[in-house]
């Protein structure tokens, strides 16, 4: 908590990107109060201008645009969320097994991880929502991104495994008879945490940027509203060429906020934790 | 010799490996999931048109055979292998029998164009900005610049791309929407000047977004690089800021930038499958959608093939080209 508040104080990127997100996380609350469900169409008039009554106008479909805008920023945080939990999860444990137990095992499934780090994921995930369309909720899309996305940060995990494994302190736990388990667990992890929060937010920009791709390309379930899909049907009712600009500004502007408010806290939290600028700022606090 | 058996063995057989990886995930996934490539394609078939169930009968085996369905997995499995190592992707279903293979090559020279040239500059410029903003940490215009590519980097390609797309085709009408180039193809200046015009945004966009991504990467190389002794060394020295830059810092920092150059290729190359959709430009990424618009099931695998096998060679040739860069791989 502490951490927060004095991060809120001295660092004018974290107090930019957390008053965005807290606004972020304020508009996909006021879902749950929406007056309009989710996936109906044509409760308000079509195509309207923003004004009074439609703050920021109204769709093709006939769903007011701000309403709307409250469930897919909702729904993209969770898709992108989930996608994170589990490609970090999986992330975390096959590097540090793969860390740990060395030998053939860590080479074979280094290789293999090396592979996924070149393929280029866009056209295989492609495939893979193509094979699966109208299928495709978006608990298999964060399961699929999730997956797709452990490649990167499992090898940065097994780097830091391989140099704590070798600290004095490990050593120490392990003859004091501490197991494997426990070593990892209680002496490893809080270095690890820095590391998972600076990875799990780009994991989560990753996440978005791709649920935008593939809903735009009509890959994802359309009926659900996220920012992707708030595209597409903009899109595919020719926002552009009508000049109904306000379709698509409402999810391309939102999309711009939660990725820039993301990056400047997760920057400016690595930046926090880097023990030589904490060494910096104590210099010039003091 | 000895640099041939340490370097370049274990890089040609990491290539080997990534191919081998990607085509069977390939190869898997179809078959992993619920859905049957034969039904949707006969669906998609029967949808445009009624047809007679026998006329299915005998199209869904044409399919199955097409697909390599018949026989058991491992049977399978080799049948791919041996297909692809003929350069065989099968026939696309939308556009029958129009081998898949002369698609992607009638697409790749765009593709691969732009490519290479937002690779190129990006690269280029990405590491000379970032290390100016590097060196000159309390100049106003690095600053300045620091900003924007900090605010860039996180935004996705596709709303970088659709926001060139509302300002310069649709708002200012500046730049053409459709297509690669106008006119007959031929060497002349006002062919070759549409391919440059036609090719401009969709160029830009992806250069600013990988740009902002190698400009960080620059920028924290040379931070740590500036409090080394030999460049204390040379200010004190009295060398110029310009040698100092080019030649003690910049030098340093293309090591980790090549290195990371062959493994962002793939990231780059799914930016351009967007930009080309985006922008409609012919490259194999626009043959991927088109595929996907006409449920076009061999053309997607086909293109999906071919990407893994191009980029994972093009890494490896920047890969082998590391020596060129880094004396110490060459005298080891």
């Amino acid at each position: 908590m502490k951490i927060i508040k004095d991060l809120f104080k001295y660092h004018l990127s974290f107090r930019f990107g957390a008053i965005i997100l807290l606004l972020i996380f304020l508009l996909a609350t006021l879902s749950f109060f929406s007056p309009y469900e989710a996936t109906k169409r044509r409760v308000v008039p079509k195509n309207e201008a923003p004004s009074f009554d439609y703050i920021f106008g109204t769709t093709s479909l006939g769903q007011d645009v701000f309403w709307i805008l409250t469930f897919a920023i909702r729904n993209t945080l969770i898709i992108a969320g989930l996608a994170v939990l589990i490609g970090r999860s999986i992330a975390v444990i096959l590097g540090s097994f793969s860390g740990y137990v060395g030998g053939t095992t860590d080479r074979v499934l280094q290789s293999i991880v090396d592979s996924f780090i070149v393929i280029p994921r866009l056209p295989l995930l492609i495939l893979i929502s193509f094979v699966l369309k109208g299928e495709l909720n978006f608990l298999h899309l964060a399961l699929i991104l999730g997956f797709l996305d452990i490649a990167w940060p499992s090898k940065r995990y097994r780097s830091q495994i391989l140099s704590l494994r070798e600290q004095e302190f490990t050593y120490t736990a392990v003859f004091s008879g501490m197991n494997t388990f426990k070593v990892i667990l209680k002496e490893h992890f809080p270095f690890f945490i820095p590391y998972l929060l600076a990875d799990a937010v780009s994991g989560f920009l990753w996440a978005i940027g791709i649920e935008i791709t593939l809903a735009v390309l009509g890959l994802c379930d359309l009926t659900t509203p996220t920012i992707g899909t708030m595209i597409y049907w903009g899109n595919y009712y020719q926002a552009l060429l009508m000049q109904r600009l306000w379709v698509l500004a409402a999810p391309v502007i939102t999309s711009i906020f939660i990725v820039v408010a993301f990056y400047l806290i997760s920057t400016s939290l690595s930046e926090y934790l880097d023990p030589r600028t904490r060494l910096k700022r104590l210099g010039t606090g003091g | 010799m000895n640099l041939l058996k340490s370097y370049f063995l274990p890089r040609l057989s990491q290539w080997l490996i990534t191919i081998l990886v990607g085509v069977t995930v390939t190869f898997i996934l179809p078959r992993l999931l619920p859905t049957d490539p034969v039904e949707r394609t006969l669906s998609t078939l029967s949808s445009l048109q009624t047809m007679d169930p026998r006329a299915v009968e005998s199209l869904k085996e044409a399919l199955e055979d097409l697909y390599g369905l018949g026989g058991s997995p491992f049977e399978q499995y080799i049948n791919y292998w041996k297909r692809l190592i003929r350069g065989d992707l099968g026939p696309s279903m939308s556009a029958f029998p129009t081998p898949v293979i002369e698609i992607i090559g009638a697409g790749l020279p765009w593709t691969v164009g732009l490519l290479i040239s937002t690779i190129f500059i990006s690269w280029i410029l990405g590491i000379i900005l970032g290390t100016l903003a590097g060196y000159l940490p309390k100049n106003l215009w690095c600053q300045i610049m620091d900003k924007i590519f900090i605010s860039i980097y996180p935004i996705p390609y596709y709303i970088l791309a659709l926001i060139l797309v509302m300002s310069f085709c649709y708002h200012f009408q500046v730049f053409p929407l459709v297509g690669g180039a106008s006119g007959k193809p031929e060497i002349s200046w006002s062919y070759l000047s549409s391919i440059l015009w036609h090719s401009f945004l969709p160029a830009t966009s992806l250069i600013v977004g990988s740009t902002a991504f190698r400009f960080i990467m620059a920028k924290a190389l040379t931070s740590t690089i500036i409090a080394s002794d030999y460049v204390h060394y040379a200010e004190t020295a009295g060398l110029s800021r310009w040698r100092i830059v080019l030649f003690y810092v910049i030098r340093n920092t293309l090591l980790p930038q090549a290195t990371d150059l062959g493994l962002s290729i793939g990231a780059i190359f799914s930016g351009t499958v967007i930009t080309e959709v985006v922008f409609s430009y012919p490259g194999i990424g626009y043959s991927l959608y088109m595929g996907l618009l006409q449920a076009d099931f061999n053309l997607i695998l086909g293109i999906t093939v071919f990407s893994i096998v191009g980029i994972a060679t093009a890494a490896l040739l920047v890969d082998l080209s590391y020596p060129l860069l880094d004396p110490r791989v060459r005298y080891k």
